[in-house]
């Protein structure tokens, strides 16, 4: 009895030290929490940007990084402070259900189709997206698709209806979809030697690429807007919004556009800055 | 194979190098999961024993839940958890979402099923071997279950680990309730994942080595812990 008095007493103090300890990393005086993309963050950038800004204004950001989907949605339950997305569409659309304050351009890079050196569709140097869709539909070889409501699968799933194809209909055959982020998708894409529509920093950051090269580029269509939103505070009282809006002006502003312009991977620029 | 070797090769540096940052990504991620295994183990123990010992209505129903509740999907406890602590859910105002203690919560939910199954099992054995002696001893139902859980306490530790197993594995309820966020709530699995999605399946594979031997390493110490508890207890 005395032995399991003091263990459960022990076990107890012990937890309650561990729940305690962690409440450290929380309290850090300045953060935002910013919903944005699996593109921003895996392609390095957030990485090179962020540290930037965290020590010019003395505040952290704290990246939740997910499909544009689920940015919106939990950014919709007002957990996040400041969105950085790439659906506009969508985007507008939060801002018009009253979600967001208001809708800025932050920058743009572009989608490209990858798919194996061995083109089997034949669409290699082919300029127009939608019509190198229909080929590789006609000749039924493999596409793997992000099928996540993800910005980059909103953005496929407007090609397809450009280019006359029911895919969905084709899903579990030559059409399949990953329901996965963009880098789990290429990983796939690479195992089943299928093609694949990717934003291009995640491609030239991404390093699992096997024989697989860039097929289809350059089409107007293929251009990729991201804009950044701050959460309302009218919906949601807990938003940050000094701090956030803060953010949204050193990144639209000329040390923010500056610094995006100037990261490079492998001497390649991924995106450019285009905020008004 | 030549991405195995080059795995193991990776890991080595990794070690060796004293990263920081990897220094941090293990060190939350044994802080959240023996936090998480220890309030499921006060709770689930507590509560298998109970079961175990006592008669009452709904006991049956308990006993197959928690057995059930064993395989839950990480990921469905991670969406509960993040939609309770949500600032559009029941729990917004404590703002834990994105936080340790929110990857704590999710784990310990996770875990506590184990705990209370193992441990029911645990208890039950022991009682139906002691039961008489217990009787004769006239100890009242309290008394029996915490005689019964300290008697039972080395094979408890097999449970405790079966559910610190559970907790430092899972990635599914840590990546929605925590965000992975870069030094706040990154922890092994959730680095493991983030760099598959880079492609750097090396890097990935490189860290999960690392992940099984931070198991094994506690997996040991708890065992030699056993160990010479059981010297002392029985010299």
């Amino acid at each position: 009895m005395k032995h399991l008095k003091r263990i459960l007493g022990g076990l107890a103090l012990a937890a309650m030290l561990a729940l305690t300890g962690t409440g450290n990393a929380e309290s850090a005086d300045k953060f935002i929490t910013l919903q944005s993309t699996t593109s921003t963050q895996n392609s390095g950038l957030f990485d090179y940007m962020l540290p930037i800004f965290s020590k010019k204004t003395g505040i952290e950001v704290r990246v939740v990084a997910v499909g544009t989907g689920q940015a919106l949605k939990n950014a919709r339950n007002g957990d996040g402070d400041v969105l950085f997305v790439h659906a506009k569409p969508a985007e507008e659309k939060f801002v018009a259900d009253g979600f967001g304050v208001s809708r800025q351009d932050v920058m743009f890079n572009d989608f490209v189709i990858v798919g194996p050196a061995a083109d089997p569709a034949k669409v290699g140097g082919m300029k127009d997206a939608p019509a190198a869709l229909k080929m590789i539909a006609d000749a039924k070889t493999p596409f793997a698709s992000r099928g996540d409501d993800s910005g980059t699968h909103k953005k496929e799933k407007r090609l397809w209806k450009a280019a006359g194809v029911d895919a969905d209909a084709s899903s579990g055959s030559w059409y399949r979809e990953t329901g996965s982020g963009m880098g789990a998708t290429l990983n796939a894409a690479v195992g089943m030697g299928a093609y694949a529509l990717t934003d291009r920093a995640t491609w030239i950051s991404f390093k699992n690429k096997s024989d697989f090269k860039v097929q289809v580029e350059g089409d107007k269509v293929l251009f990729n807007q991201y804009g950044v939103i701050l959460v309302n505070p009218a919906k949601h009282p807990v938003v940050k919004k000094e701090l956030g809006q803060t953010f949204i002006d050193w990144v639209t502003g000329d040390e923010g556009q500056e610094t995006i312009n100037s990261y490079k991977l492998n001497g390649q620029q991924l995106f450019f800055a285009n905020a008004k | 194979m030549q991405d195995f070797a080059e795995s193991f090769s990776l890991a080595f540096r990794l070690i060796l190098s004293a990263d920081a940052d990897l220094a941090e990504i293990v060190l939350l991620s044994l802080k959240v999961s023996l936090s998480a295994t220890l309030c499921a183990c006060m709770i689930g123990m507590s509560l298998g024993a109970a079961i175990a010992i006592f008669r009452f209505p709904g006991r049956g129903v308990l006993l197959v839940l928690t057995n059930a509740l064993m395989g839950l999907p990480p990921v469905v406890v991670g969406l509960a958890i993040y939609m309770l602590l949500s600032n559009a859910g029941p729990f917004g105002t404590f703002q834990l979402l994105y936080s340790p203690t929110a990857m704590i919560i999710a784990q310990t939910v996770l875990v506590t099923p184990i705990a209370t199954a193992l441990t029911r099992q645990v208890i039950a054995d022991l009682h139906t071997e002691y039961d008489e002696q217990l009787r004769s001893l006239a100890l009242g139902p309290f008394a029996t279950l915490t005689t019964l859980l300290w008697d039972g306490r080395f094979s408890l530790i097999t449970v405790a680990l079966a559910g610190f197993g559970r907790a430092v594995a899972e990635v599914g309820a840590v990546i929605i309730v925590g965000g992975n966020i870069n030094h706040v709530t990154r922890v092994m699995t959730t680095a493991i994942a983030l760099e598959t999605s880079k492609g750097d399946l090396a890097l990935a594979l490189a860290l999960g080595l690392i992940l099984i031997g931070i198991s094994i390493s506690v997996n040991a110490a708890l065992m030699a812990l056993k160990g010479t508890a059981r010297r002392f207890a029985y010299e």
